[in-house]
């Protein structure tokens, strides 16, 4: 994945709570290839475009200032609801590469961390601000600084967020999770040798009933 | 892709329920009737519903494409240990009340970000009472409070259901297994990061008004006016709701009107939710197009040795054969722009069913009842009774 270090971009302000993922990305792209080079259409596809691909101008990715965003100041619960890591890597092909908001859906919160898509939490109050001076001057820049682990807002304001140690480190320097986890293969081995004896129930079926 | 599923199973010798396959369907329907299922296990699945799982006391959450990449890889997670929240619900049901109710209420009354970053367990009298399939559509739609895991400990209702089946342990090991389950509860001075408590007797049969699984209210109630919003952000979350809905404010639940009924899922397309959509089913014909689509070929199967099929024939609504369905718009079986769907299925985010669809969630009773009225309609009055 890529590396996370700095981001001086656009930033986009969403004001729904509990925004899904079935928004970022409709199921029925689903299957749809990252690869394919129109990925990007797929973010808030039934908002953004018509029936016959025209763009819907209301939407605020399709004004001028927006259409370069890099960072998206969301409300609660951002990306609830379905798994689908389609959601994130829309976003990404559209070119957002951090979200701001007061909490994450699980699932999102850890599927973004696996794709180099920042997510940082900060109270409700200040993403509240932050929007607001979003749509005060719309197409104003913000900045993320992951190294020292803060937002600057448009109006220059700064605010410090929190990152587990560990996914910071991954971030920083675009490390895959599976890489680092083999590390531990002796360890997880020992693991499975022992939950194998304490539950044996777990796997003699299992390999009986094939 | 389902050719390279196929491929890469056989390849790496696993056993895959492909869809030819007698044991096929949704994978929070499946594993039950399987009793792979099993209390004390970790379990995870590329799919939010995965929670469902909890009810028979394994953690159990939804992973992403990546997540899943690593499991397969390395058998192993990177997760940090998330909140403890217990929801405690005590009191009985009313009449015509669901395990879906009770779950709507729930979600209505913690919110749909109520348990973002926590894994809940229910307990409580009422948990206690609850059969499997009923636990199973409680713990199924954790996630819509933000919830990733929700669990419920393992007792002899869950010992009951898993023995005999194909992958259950037996004879020595069974004893074994039974042993660690039952030790796989909560101990009395448990402390929990977050509590919340719920009264049972207190639920009426639910529907969901927006686009949000916390858009729900008793079918006796009225949309919500956005004008009685206490904050800026909840008046234009209703506004938006509303609109999007296409309902105005104040109005009656039971007088809107749905175009289309579906019965299944993940949370309610297992045999009991059938059995209670077939008893309603009996009281009249569907004015609207109903779907019936069993959680599994199992499950469907177990309907037509009952007759359910037939009942549901009868009375007009179509018998089809067992997936994800309406529930998420998959494979051509979704709406068209503008419809109105009163479903049994667990998300009304804007457009889950197709582009500009409008969901109600409802238990399997209440949608049998919207299909035979045209109408979300209280299925109390059409049973008789309270």
């Amino acid at each position: 994945m890529d590396a996370f270090t700095s981001l001086k971009a656009v930033a986009v302000p969403f004001d729904e709570r509990n925004l899904d993922t079935n928004q970022l990305c409709p199921t029925r792209f689903n299957k749809i290839p990252v690869s394919d080079p129109d990925y990007q259409r797929i973010l808030f596809n039934n908002q953004r475009f018509a029936e016959d691909g025209s763009e819907h101008s209301d939407f605020i990715l399709n004004q001028t200032p927006y259409r370069n965003s890099g960072i998206l100041v969301a409300d609660e619960n951002f990306g609830c609801g379905s798994s689908r890591e389609s959601a994130v890597y829309a976003l990404l092909a559209f070119g957002i590469r951090c979200v701001i908001a007061p909490s994450f859906g699980d699932i999102f919160f850890s599927n973004a961390t696996k794709n180099g898509l920042l997510p940082v939490q900060l109270s409700a109050d200040t993403c509240d601000a932050l929007r607001q001076l979003l749509h005060d001057s719309p197409g104003r820049e913000m900045a993320i600084d992951l190294e020292q682990q803060t937002v600057t807002g448009p109006d220059g304001s700064r605010h410090q967020f929190d990152l587990h140690a560990t996914l910071k480190y991954r971030l920083l320097n675009g490390l895959d999770d599976v890489g680092v986890t083999r590390q531990y293969s002796q360890s997880i081995l020992d693991f499975e040798r022992e939950h194998h004896a304490a539950m044996p129930w777990l796997f003699t079926q299992s390999e009986t009933a094939k | 892709m389902i050719e390279l599923q196929e491929s890469k199973s056989r390849e790496h010798g696993f056993r895959l329920f492909g869809i030819n396959d007698p044991q096929q369907g949704i994978l929070h329907v499946v594993p039950p009737e399987l009793g792979l299922t099993q209390p004390g296990s970790l379990m995870v699945g590329a799919d939010s519903h995965t929670s469902t799982h909890g009810a028979f006391g394994a953690l159990a959450f939804g992973i992403g494409a990546s997540e899943t990449r690593h499991v397969l890889t390395t058998q192993t997670l990177w997760q940090r240990r998330p909140g403890n929240f217990r929801i405690r619900i005590d009191g009985t049901l009313p009449f015509g009340c669901t395990a879906k109710d009770l779950i709507l209420k729930v979600i209505a009354q913690i919110g749909a970000a109520g348990a973002v970053g926590y894994a809940i367990e229910y307990c409580g009298d009422t948990i206690n009472r609850l059969s499997m399939e009923e636990r199973m559509t409680v713990c199924n739609m954790s996630i819509e409070a933000g919830g990733r895991a929700g669990m419920i400990a393992p007792d002899q209702t869950v010992f009951d259901y898993l023995i005999g089946r194909q992958f259950s342990p037996e004879g020595a090991l069974w004893d074994r297994a039974i042993e660690h389950w039952s030790s796989l509860t909560s101990d009395d001075e448990a402390r929990f990061d977050k509590e919340a408590v719920v009264d049972a007797s207190s639920v009426a049969p639910m529907v969901t008004w927006g686009t949000s699984p916390e858009h729900a209210a008793p079918i006796t109630e009225t949309t919500p006016d956005p004008a009685d919003a206490s904050t800026r952000e909840q008046k234009a979350d209703v506004e938006a709701a509303l609109a999007y809905m296409d309902l105005a404010p104040g109005q009656p639940l039971d007088t809107i009107a749905v175009d289309h009924v579906f019965i299944g899922s993940c949370t309610n397309g297992r045999i009991e939710d059938l059995r209670a959509a077939a008893e309603v089913a009996k009281l009249g014909q569907a004015r609207v197009t109903t779907w019936v689509v069993p959680g599994s070929q199992t499950v469907k199967q177990q309907a037509e040795n009952e007759g359910l099929h037939r009942v549901f024939e009868d009375a007009g609504f179509q018998w089809r054969d067992p997936g994800c369905s309406l529930c998420t718009a998959i494979n051509g079986d979704e709406l068209a722009q503008g419809q109105r769907c009163a479903s049994t299925s667990n998300r009304n985010f804007r457009g889950r069913q197709g582009k500009g669809s409008r969901t109600h969630l409802v238990s399997p009773s209440m949608a049998a009842a919207a299909a035979i009225t045209g109408n979300l309609t209280d299925v109390r009055n059409l049973k008789g009774g309270a």
